[in-house]
């Protein structure tokens, strides 16, 4: 661990806190989007402890990737932000609203602001992709008229028909969404993403089943939406080379904690391979 | 053909079985030698018979049509009260099927009680409930009808609860993340997952209600069964050949529907 912290550019303030490159060299002024403090997550059947006093920031607009082994806890720490599996201890703060102390109404309010696409797209099956793209609507409340496209008003359909075209499938809005090929189903997963309007965008895995080529472009997807939008973008990622070029900032998980912490460009492929070891 | 090498030995094809399982195979055997005598199954009394079903089968041909309009409005309300109590107890199963479905019930104690009646639903006999509303609302189609809406409820609920659990669990994690409530969950994450599968027990409930509004009839709660009854009790086995032959059609009619609903759902879109 001390070695991959000397090949590693982790930083840790004086309260033990980890500080990264980013946080150090962006100007004061900018916005924190997300903000972990001290998280803690321990499985309890098996006790297995998959990390314990993860503290970053991410400030607004940053393109932030996730790595680490198998099992290190990426996904887990990406979901415990929203708290869809929860933290043992920790606070976590998106946007300056407290998600660790919120519950029912006021968590669901706060997670309306957060896209979260999924390794596998995870869209309703047998609706059509507007529908599924409807659905994102639910994040603002719309219930009923988010249900189906058939139910939604004028301007909501135009506007998910608006996101479908931002990712480029806006000629297969009538298509059932179980009929599309991965990298489609993954691109209607952002758009449906996008119906939220969100200011942070979590992305766990995205292109881990996709074909290279698929993959690339779903990358490239995201990265002109965090440059063109100022999407806040932090993303989980096994490949390495996607880990740098399309982010500002690298986060490693090993050993139960966060090993890394280092501006994208700082960084090489044989670099980050120190954290698989 | 050279013996391919191996450390470990090959499994004999059939072993003896253990103590146990032999002891369970004769407890089983002589069970169901005492449930032959039970039963009273009769060799000597089935050729007895025989003579008799050749008398009844000649009495049913031709059958008769003297009574053919008052038939077919038995059989159309027949397939009236199983179409109703089918849909009434689809609609009333979803709810059900939500609370007792263990991913998304909202406390175990719930999801214990709506399994609990939903079985009880299930377990008692059509002809027990059937004479219950008999006795309860009078003889007559409404009783038939209520009858099938218990019974649709005990068989859909609980399958529709399963289908609800074996759903992949993705889609609605993703409508959690994005704060979307309960019933949006349920709505737009769990259903069209489970719809498939739901539609498919609808048909057979649908097929089952047919099938029992006919027994239904015997005990009064009206329909093609009572009709059949008379003409049995009236030894006109021509009229009940007739009526036979209706049931023959509706039940063969509706389970055609129902298979090619079930393929056209399947390709369909569901919003």
């Amino acid at each position: 661990m001390e070695a991959l912290a000397r090949e590693l550019p982790l930083e840790r303030d004086d309260q033990g806190e980890s500080v990264g490159e980013i946080a150090r060299l962006s100007p004061k002024a900018v916005p924190i989007a997300l903000q972990v403090r001290g998280l803690h997550k321990t499985f309890s059947d098996g006790n297995v402890e998959v990390f314990r006093d993860v503290s970053f920031d991410v400030p607004e607009g940053q393109a932030v990737a996730l790595i680490g082994a198998n099992g290190a806890g990426k996904s887990t720490l990406l979901r415990c932000c929203l708290r869809l599996i929860e933290p043992d201890d920790g606070d976590i703060t998106i946007n300056g609203l407290d998600l660790s102390r919120q519950s029912g109404r006021a968590l669901r309010k706060s997670r309306a602001r957060v896209g979260f696409v999924f390794q596998k797209h995870n869209l309703a099956p047998r609706l059509s992709v507007l529908t599924n793209v409807c659905h994102g609507g639910l994040a603002q409340g719309r219930g009923l008229r988010a249900w189906s496209h058939r139910l939604a008003k004028r301007q909501q359909r135009e506007f998910a028909l608006h996101c479908l075209d931002q990712v480029g499938l806006a000629d297969l809005a009538s298509r059932r969404a179980d009929h599309l090929s991965g990298g489609q189903s993954q691109r209607v997963a952002i758009a449906r993403a996008l119906m939220q309007e969100p200011d942070v965008l979590f992305a766990d895995e995205p292109v881990a089943s996709l074909d290279p080529h698929a993959g690339e472009e779903i990358m490239k997807l995201f990265r002109s939406l965090n440059q063109g939008k100022g999407l806040t973008f932090v993303f989980v990622s096994h490949q390495l080379d996607h880990a740098l070029d399309y982010s500002d900032r690298v986060l490693g998980l090993k050993d139960r904690g966060l090993a890394l912490d280092s501006l994208s460009a700082h960084q090489t492929v044989t670099s980050l391979r120190g954290l698989y070891g | 053909m050279a013996e391919p090498s191996t450390s470990s030995a090959l499994p004999l094809r059939f072993e003896a079985p253990s103590f146990v399982r032999a002891a369970a195979f004769a407890l089983f055997l002589g069970f169901f030698l005492w449930s032959l005598a039970g039963a009273e199954i009769s060799i000597r009394e089935l050729l007895a018979g025989i003579p008799n079903m050749g008398v009844i089968a000649s009495e049913m041909v031709p059958p008769a049509t003297d009574r053919f309009v008052p038939m077919l409005q038995s059989v159309l309300v027949t397939f009236q009260m199983a179409l109703v109590g089918t849909v009434v107890g689809v609609l009333l199963s979803v709810p059900l099927a939500v609370l007792a479905a263990r991913n998304l019930t909202p406390h175990p104690v719930i999801y214990s009680a709506v399994r609990s009646l939903v079985s009880f639903f299930r377990t008692v006999p059509d002809l027990a409930w059937a004479l219950f509303f008999v006795a309860s609302v009078g003889l007559g189609p409404f009783a038939g009808t209520l009858t099938l809406i218990v019974d649709t409820i005990g068989f859909c609920a609980r399958f529709f609860a399963e289908n609800m659990e074996e759903v992949d669990p993705g889609p609605s994690e993703a409508l959690s993340a994005m704060g979307a409530n309960r019933l949006d969950i349920v709505v737009c994450g769990v259903l069209p997952g489970a719809m498939p599968a739901m539609i498919n027990t609808s048909l057979f409930a649908l097929e089952k209600a047919v099938r029992s509004s006919v027994v239904l009839g015997l005990v009064g709660a009206g329909g093609i069964g009572a009709e059949l009854a008379v003409s049995m009790e009236m030894f006109r086995y021509d009229q009940a050949a007739m009526i036979v032959l209706m049931i023959f059609v509706l039940v063969l009619g509706v389970e055609r529907f129902s298979s090619a609903a079930r393929a056209r759902f399947i390709t369909g879109n569901d919003d």
